[in-house]
């Protein structure tokens, strides 16, 4: 079987140490985790990861399978790229200056689809939204100009044939209220509690 | 009765009556848990619920062990006599480090347990603070959950959900880490109600009718079938159900260690034990089944062999609770989810009655190879040096198959797996999936609280009792009635067996001295003898049962006996040898 790229799509309870529980998932088959993005999802109290692996289908499946067993896993998919819709969001900054004389902005926002977040005197950051392979393209055309900085996002993607994901998450959480996540309240707080 | 420190803080301030600490409120959880015993070991970060719990003795019994990881044997050993779980209590740091080979064994080999660690005080983590560890992460791994309590407010909460999760569906060791200041903090305890549903877990999968009559159908069509069974039948209590569904099927059934006393050893569909150790014809007829029946058990590369020579004509009903075993190492043609109390039912009612004469009579016919090229030999040994197939066929006879067995890891394990006979269910206690050395001295202590009206009998050898040896003082101390004896072959006799066999004899760091065992258990307060002689056996065990406490009973067997039938390491299972010529 070919590897190929897969986006897992995990919901899971919002639980500190889960992010760990899944990695290591991964980890304990030397399995390299090329973007993992995780957030709350629609419902706060259920957060949903979307990890990406270069993997044949027989690991992917077996690996999602045992992130499913997590107790505090709620359910995990596995797609390819065909399966999903996906984007990444890359943030440029550039120095203002060079930027304003040497590069036409308006044809980086028509070509790249580029955005200007934020314009300063010193510095300028664009952003762009798109495949890996279209944000890749801006850090060439930026680069001979002073790029500064350059950040990538984690990939978000949104399964193609989702039907009802959205709908089933509320009426879950509407019959099963999530609760609230413990934190550790006592860190930094050493002179007001009783110690030995 | 002594009235702890907690207790009298409670009387002397009448107005905080309702309030309790949390120490108190995991000892109040534990008892509405029914739990009746704690093995443990205390230390400074898990003082408070000692202290807790000195007042609380009548009420729960707490046996002091001599090592952490001989807690959680014990609470691994008691979990696999009883059907319960086990609980442990340790300390932080180095307390909950020792763990971790407990936590593993229970993790691989499915045993229901809750770990209540101490903690450093919740403002000293993650500052390197006197005996912190990072437990929760050092256990994600081998745990089936885990968490840690900063407030007090959360113990019946998660204290409840631990026993629920380690105790359902595939059960599995849980870690509750209890920072000091949880412990020590006073609030309102509103009771503890028992957790019975956790909206991300699903103990039981939901059963697919369709795939039970697929199954049913396979079954009954099938001319040469068999059934391979491990220890979902003992966790899900299903013994009967599997019983009845063996009797109407006619199916020939082979165990794995893990499955073995589910059914009784001689059980008209048995037909003995799978694997690299197990019986000839069960590996041998893996391979020329036409339906394989996969029951509670997860193909095991000890169980398999080779897997690209592994049963591939046949087809696969793999019956399990846990989906992601399913073709996690043999493709199935037929997936049965669920748990196999329930599944089993279903599939008996509609598989014909039937019986398999000719397919039956190949078994016999290896058995009678195996019987008379290797068991006739291990239990009527011509030569003068002892075997320890002799000693446990003896010993089955003495305790007329109803003893518990709880064996380390080895020679003398498979051995005992072997050449035991169980009538009983939750016979066989051992150490399976994790090969953990010093496993049975502690876990045999744990498996006498859990079924205190049956014989226990630890049979170790002699690399494995020096493991854990110590928890001779826990013997010592509270005296569970345990009897072990210890198979002295004065070599660590497996990887022996394997430098002799694949590494042309070179022995390398194998010859483990041993000593003075009846002095050590002399030194112990415990009655030991040691014997060499063939005359010496029956009198000895029967000795060593008669003996009204615990009992250590050494037995001097051949240096260099090898066990065999052997599936050697990347052969198939139809490639099992009987003995040492057939392997070149």
């Amino acid at each position: 079987m070919q590897k190929q790229e897969f986006n897992l799509t995990v919901y899971t309870e919002n639980q500190v140490g889960l992010l760990s529980r899944i990695a290591i998932i991964f980890s304990r088959r030397k399995i390299n985790i090329e973007s993992l993005n995780t957030s709350p999802s629609e419902i706060d109290s259920v957060h949903r990861f979307n990890i990406v692996i270069t993997e044949t289908e027989e690991v992917v499946r077996k690996v999602c399978r045992q992130i499913e067993k997590q107790v505090d896993v709620l359910k995990a998919y596995y797609n390819t790229n065909d399966e999903v819709v996906w984007q990444e969001l890359a943030l440029y900054k550039v120095p203002t200056e060079v930027i304003a004389q040497e590069v036409k902005v308006e044809r980086l926002l028509s070509q790249y689809g580029a955005r200007v977040v934020v314009i300063r005197k010193d510095y300028t950051v664009f952003s762009v939204t798109g495949h890996h392979e279209e944000t890749d393209k801006m850090i060439k055309v930026l680069e001979p100009y002073g790029l500064i900085e350059f950040v990538r996002s984690a990939r978000v993607a949104i399964i193609k044939s989702s039907e009802g994901f959205h709908r089933k998450l509320k009426q879950f959480e509407y019959f099963e209220p999530g609760s609230e996540t413990a934190e550790n309240e006592y860190l930094g707080q050493n002179e007001k509690v009783f110690s030995m | 009765m002594s009235t702890s420190v907690l207790d009298k803080q409670i009387l002397d301030t009448p107005q905080t009556i309702t309030q309790i600490s949390g120490s108190e409120a995991v000892l109040k959880c534990l008892i509405d848990e029914k739990v009746e015993v704690i093995f443990g070991y205390p230390g400074g970060a898990i003082m408070p619920i000692y202290d807790a719990l000195y007042g609380y003795g009548n009420q729960l019994e707490h046996i002091l062990v001599r090592h952490e990881q001989g807690a959680i044997h014990a609470a691994q050993g008691f979990a696999r006599a009883s059907g319960k779980v086990g609980v442990v209590f340790a300390t932080s740091g180095p307390g909950a480090t020792n763990l971790v080979t407990g936590l593993a064994d229970a993790m691989i080999d499915s045993t229901p347990l809750v770990c209540i660690t101490g903690q450093v005080f919740a403002h000293l983590l993650g500052t390197d603070a006197f005996q912190e560890t990072d437990v929760i992460n050092i256990t994600a791994p081998i745990t089936k959950w885990n968490y840690q309590i900063t407030d007090a407010n959360e113990i019946a909460t998660v204290l409840a959900k631990a026993f629920y999760i380690a105790g359902t569906g595939r059960p599995g060791p849980v870690v509750i880490d209890i920072t000091k200041n949880a412990q020590v903090q006073k609030f309102d305890f509103t009771g503890y109600t028992k957790c019975k549903h956790i909206r991300s877990y699903r103990p039981k999968p939901i059963i697919r009718k369709e795939y039970v009559e697929a199954a049913a159908e396979l079954i009954n069509n099938a001319e040469k079938p068999l059934v391979i069974f491990g220890q979902g039948i003992l966790l899900g209590k299903a013994e009967k159900e599997f019983d009845a569904f063996l009797i109407k099927s006619g199916l020939p059934a082979a165990w794995t260690i893990m499955g073995m006393s589910a059914i009784p050893t001689d059980h008209p569909n048995g037909v003995g034990m799978l694997g690299m150790h197990g019986n000839y014809g069960p590996n041998v007829l893996t391979n020329e089944c036409d339906v394989l029946i996969a029951i509670g058990m997860r193909f095991d590369d000890r169980v398999t062999g080779r897997l690209d020579k592994y049963a591939k004509q046949a087809k696969v009903i793999h019956l399990d609770i846990d989906p992601s075993e399913i073709d996690k190492n043999v493709k199935t043609t037929v997936p049965v989810w669920g748990d196999c109390k329930e599944t089993l039912p279903m599939l008996t009612e509609l598989i014909n009655k039937k019986s398999y004469p000719a397919w039956r009579a190949k078994f016999d016919e290896f058995a009678k190879q195996e019987e008379s090229k290797v068991i006739y030999h291990e239990i009527h040994p011509t030569s003068n040096t002892l075997t320890m197939g002799e000693v446990i066929h003896q010993l089955n006879v003495l305790t007329e198959n109803k003893a518990i067995y709880v064996t380390d890891v080895g020679q003398h394990q498979m051995v005992t797996c072997r050449y035991a006979q169980y009538t009983d269910s939750k016979s066989n206690i051992t150490s399976g999936g994790l090969g953990t050395m010093g496993f049975a001295l502690p876990a045999a202590i744990g498996a006498k609280y859990g079924a205190p009206d049956r014989e226990v009998i630890a049979i170790i050898g002699d690399g494995g009792v020096q493991m854990t040896i110590q928890e001779l003082g826990t013997i010592m101390q509270f005296k569970p009635n345990v009897k072990i004896i210890i198979l002295n072959n004065n070599f660590l006799g497996m990887v022996r067996q394997w430098q002799e066999l694949f590494h042309e004899h070179r022995y390398s760091f194998v010859d483990i001295q041993s000593p003075d065992y009846v002095k050590v258990a002399d030194g112990y307060g415990i009655k030991g003898k040691s014997i060499s002689k063939r005359e010496d056996i029956l009198p000895a065990l029967k000795e060593m049962l008669a003996h009204p406490a615990s009992y250590l009973l050494e037995v001097i067997v051949g240096k260099e006996n090898n066990v065999f039938p052997m599936v050697p390491q990347g052969r198939g299972v139809a490639e099992v040898v009987l003995c040492k010529e057939e392997l070149l």
